[in-house]
């Protein structure tokens, strides 16, 4: 037995890192006693601590998934104006610290050569939040790596600029369970039809019992189909919300005309002025169409128009709606208000007007 | 080096990948070195290039490297991997290669275009993205890969079209945890890169949307040597399935006037003490904490996490009057009332006619507006700590629910209120192990016990900061008023004694 190959070793199951020994020093130094900051320009903080101590922090925009000559590279730009030092945000956006102010603008036209815009800060566009989609999810409808490519790409001078009445966070997902979150702009997957069964593979790779469990709408019964044991869908109380493929991909949601994309608005995630809010749907059906989803990015440069032109100072997407009402944001952004706008979900009730507040 | 010298080895380094090409037309390293040949002369021509060396007489400028870049493409005949390699066509994903945003297309095709180890996985990564592209479906299915003392944390991916293409056969995801609040020095970066270039396909994201850096495209062979070597670096799995999940806070204390407790203590003490819960999935469902430091809650927590700790205050605003009469100076004494005053959600803050303000501290709910507009003027209190969230999740499978306030103000300060926030968290990971139903998130579980079962559960006391309104449905036994009102006035009274 002499072939065996040695035991693997134990992992030392370190958990979460400190990060006191990746943190910029200055960082350090003033942890927990920080006083105030300004924004010298786009893509710029500067923030000053009770010591007095000060330190600018770069904001440039990346792919997220990166390879590793981009990583040495941006590494080389750390190493020459951060003394090495750098962190990411929630939206993968990469935040360079300068200790000294006078690096900030020779960093900033060294990350411009290399192609990274420096922005997504203040009232921007921040980089769009994403998931996985074809590249690596095993249940995506989309790419949202390529939906947030060609977003990016007509947002850029709203990144690089501070010029939106508020900040804008733009989410997109690749499935109905949306990932990517809330946000002032989600550009999520919608399923048009109820999953389309393999019978011969249901037995096989389905524990029966639990996908009929997670049905949220007890449309999915166990059946006997071609002799086989299988499970069948009353497709009339089915809600298309894709919940079954996960646990059983021989039931297939995707499809390549019927997944559709839904833009949706007014989700919100500060506490800031109103409470957190969920986005709302504003239209269905638009095609799935790589590589740049024209019809997507046209829906989402009207709002955002719109929204620019109309919202006064500090209002986020759904506070301007709140403001204007619905009957105007439909008016003014010229899309249609159907039956499928009303929700008939858990709690639709909530979402009605009971009152006699209505606006021409 | 000079711009002639540079422009006479573009012109040497072309004239040999021509040779090459002559000999085979199917060997795309010597396209991808042309490309880059013409790039750069390009570059040279209209001035564009950058051509410094350090003390080291290391090439800085782009010019240099990349010509360096293109002789090993040509000449070091280090690229086997790459010989008889048929490369995929693009053509959809070409056109994500287009626009001012970089490029993620760009990234993989440099890999693609690199002759290392990874290329021909890399290549066959591309062809069968393009073929989702395509036929606009996805073509990876799960299964189950783990290593060694580890029940989750690796995300197995095999290809459904792996007869077209082999080498992206496998092409799992290693979940890995940064240093909380993402903070890395480029040596960290350069040794993850380094380690992932030797065993997996040279591609990382940073980060997913659970807060891990992804270490994405790994054989199933490479993935025990991949995290060894993460592992000795001091890295450490995350979470996947039904488990305690990857954590995320915010930059807080690193670098932030706002913050109101230590984001990254607490959540490497909640995260490291229940560990277990993570890397041995054996919950309903998945379980995830996120660390906010104040009410902007930057890492989407109240929405995005099960357990959300945002950080507040309970004493007064703290005001610099001075910085305030500065700030109305500057931007107007209508734009102040127009975008602070009447911004405010309590209507708590009110301008005063000598230019500074007033705020009712009993009435502003710590939305943080004010003090966003004016970070020099306004500032947390200092009787810091914060509220807990509880409950929250995206869509599957009762629709979203936002965070319920459970816990309005816990003091964070000392260790001892650190420990006390972390067994509150052991307690509520403990019901929900006991109480959910499979595949159930906590939200849905307390909506479906009713939040009055779940706060007696957990020993909480009822107090009016969890609701927005008291009930307005009168089907409630309501027999031991009482008794539940003696234990509110008993329970006040302590509180009061205790102050």
């Amino acid at each position: 037995m002499n072939d065996r190959p040695p035991p693997p070793k134990l992992p030392d199951e370190h958990g979460v890192p400190d990060p006191m020994p990746y943190m910029h020093p200055i960082m350090k130094a003033n942890y927990g006693k920080w006083d105030w900051h300004d924004r010298p320009r786009p893509g710029v903080l500067h923030h000053v601590a009770k010591s007095g101590d000060e330190i600018w922090t770069v904001k440039a925009g990346t792919t997220r998934q990166m390879d590793s000559f981009q990583i040495h590279q941006l590494c080389d730009l750390a190493d020459e104006f951060c003394d090495g030092f750098l962190r990411f945000t929630a939206r993968s956006s990469l935040e360079f610290l300068c200790a000294d102010q006078s690096k900030v603008d020779p960093l900033i036209a060294k990350l411009g050569e290399a192609g990274y815009p420096v922005g997504g800060t203040g009232n921007s566009i921040a980089m769009v939040s994403h998931t996985q989609g074809w590249l690596h999810c095993d249940i995506p409808g989309t790419d949202a790596s390529g939906v947030t490519k060609s977003l990016m790409d007509i947002f850029h001078k709203d990144f690089i600029s501070e010029e939106m009445p508020n900040r804008v966070k733009v989410t997109t997902s690749c499935c109905q369970i949306n990932c990517g979150g809330q946000g002032d702009i989600a550009i999520n997957v919608q399923y048009t039809k109820p999953p389309r069964i393999n019978h011969d593979l249901v037995s096989k790779v389905c524990e029966r019992p639990s996908v009929v469990a997670r049905c949220p709408v007890a449309a999915i019964r166990p059946a006997m189909v071609n002799g086989k044991p299988s499970l069948e869908v009353d497709e009339k109380k089915c809600i298309c919300c894709g919940a079954c493929f996960a646990p059983c991909p021989p039931m297939q949601i995707n499809g390549k005309e019927e997944t559709r994309i839904a833009v949706w608005v007014g989700g919100k995630h500060s506490n800031a002025r109103s409470k957190p809010t969920f986005h709302k749907l504003v239209v269905a059906n638009l095609p799935n169409n790589p590589p740049r989803w024209p019809e997507v990015e046209a829906v989402v440069r009207t709002i955002l128009s719109i929204y620019k032109a109309d919202a006064r100072d500090w209002e986020r997407v759904g506070e301007w709606i709140d403001r204007i009402g619905w009957p105007a944001f439909f008016e003014k952004t010229g899309f249609a208000f159907t039956k499928h706008h009303i929700d008939t979900w858990v709690g639709a009730r909530n979402s009605m007007n009971h009152s006699a507040h209505i606006r021409f | 080096m000079n711009k002639e010298s540079l422009l006479r080895s573009i012109q040497d380094l072309r004239n040999k990948a021509v040779e090459e090409l002559k000999k085979d037309e199917e060997q795309a390293r010597y396209f991808t070195a042309l490309e880059r040949l013409d790039e750069i002369e390009i570059q040279l021509e209209a001035g564009d290039a950058i051509l410094e060396f350090d003390v080291q007489g290391n090439a800085i400028g782009n010019a240099s490297q990349q010509i360096e870049e293109a002789k090993k493409e040509i000449s070091e005949g280090g690229n086997d991997n790459m010989s008889d390699m048929k490369i995929h066509s693009t053509d959809m994903l070409d056109e994500l290669e287009k626009g001012p945003w970089p490029s993620f297309v760009t990234a993989l095709k440099r890999l693609r275009d690199s002759g290392k180890s990874y290329t021909p996985m890399v290549n066959d990564i591309l062809g069968q993205l393009e073929h989702s592209y395509q036929e606009r479906l996805g073509f990876w299915k799960g299964g189950t890969v783990s290593v060694f003392g580890y029940g989750g944390g690796i995300i197995p991916r095999f290809s459904e079209v792996a007869d077209v293409y082999p080498a992206a056969k496998e092409f799992h995801t290693l979940r890995i945890m940064p240093p909380a609040g993402m903070h890395y020095t480029t040596d960290l970066l350069r040794s993850m890169s380094d380690i992932w270039e030797e065993h997996g396909s040279g591609l990382i994201a940073f980060h997913g949307q659970s807060g891990d850096i992804m270490f994405q495209g790994c054989t199933t062979e490479q993935t025990q040597p991949a995290f060894d070597k993460l592992n000795a670096l001091g890295f450490d799995l995350g979470g996947a399935g039904p488990a305690l999940r990857t954590s995320m806070s915010c930059v807080g204390h690193a670098r932030c006037e706002m913050s109101c407790y230590d984001e990254a203590k607490a959540m490497r003490m909640i995260i490291n003490e229940y560990l277990d819960e993570m890397h041995r999935p054996a919950l309903p469902y998945k379980f995830k904490f996120k660390f906010s430091g104040c009410g902007n809650d930057c890492v989407n927590a109240i929405h995005r996490s099960d357990f959300a700790v945002i950080g507040t205050w309970r004493d007064d605003i703290k005001i610099n009057q001075e910085e305030v009469t500065a700030y109305i100076k500057e931007a107007g004494r209508k734009y102040f009332i127009d975008s602070v005053v009447t911004r405010c959600p309590s209507n708590a803050i009110s301008l005063n006619d000598n230019d500074t303000v007033e705020i009712d501290n009993r009435s502003c709910v710590r939305c943080m507006h004010c003090l966003n507009v004016m970070p020099k003027a306004l500032s947390p209190g200092d009787d810091k700590g914060a509220s807990i969230l509880m409950g929250g999740k995206r869509s599957l499978k009762i629709g979203d629910l936002m965070g319920t306030m459970i816990k309005p103000f816990i003091k964070l300060d000392s260790d001892e209120d650190y420990d006390e926030l972390v067994e509150f968290a052991g307690e509520c990971i403990d019901f929900f192990a006991d109480n959910a139903l499979e595949h159930e998130r906590v939200g849905e579980t307390i909506d479906r016990v009713g939040l009055p079962d779940f706060l007696e559960a957990l020993s909480i006391d009822p107090n009016p900061n969890m609701i927005a309104h008291p009930r307005t449905s009168s089907y409630v036994d309501t027999s031991d008023f009482d008794e539940e009102a003696a234990k509110y006035f008993v329970k006040k009274g302590e509180a009061e004694a205790a102050e």
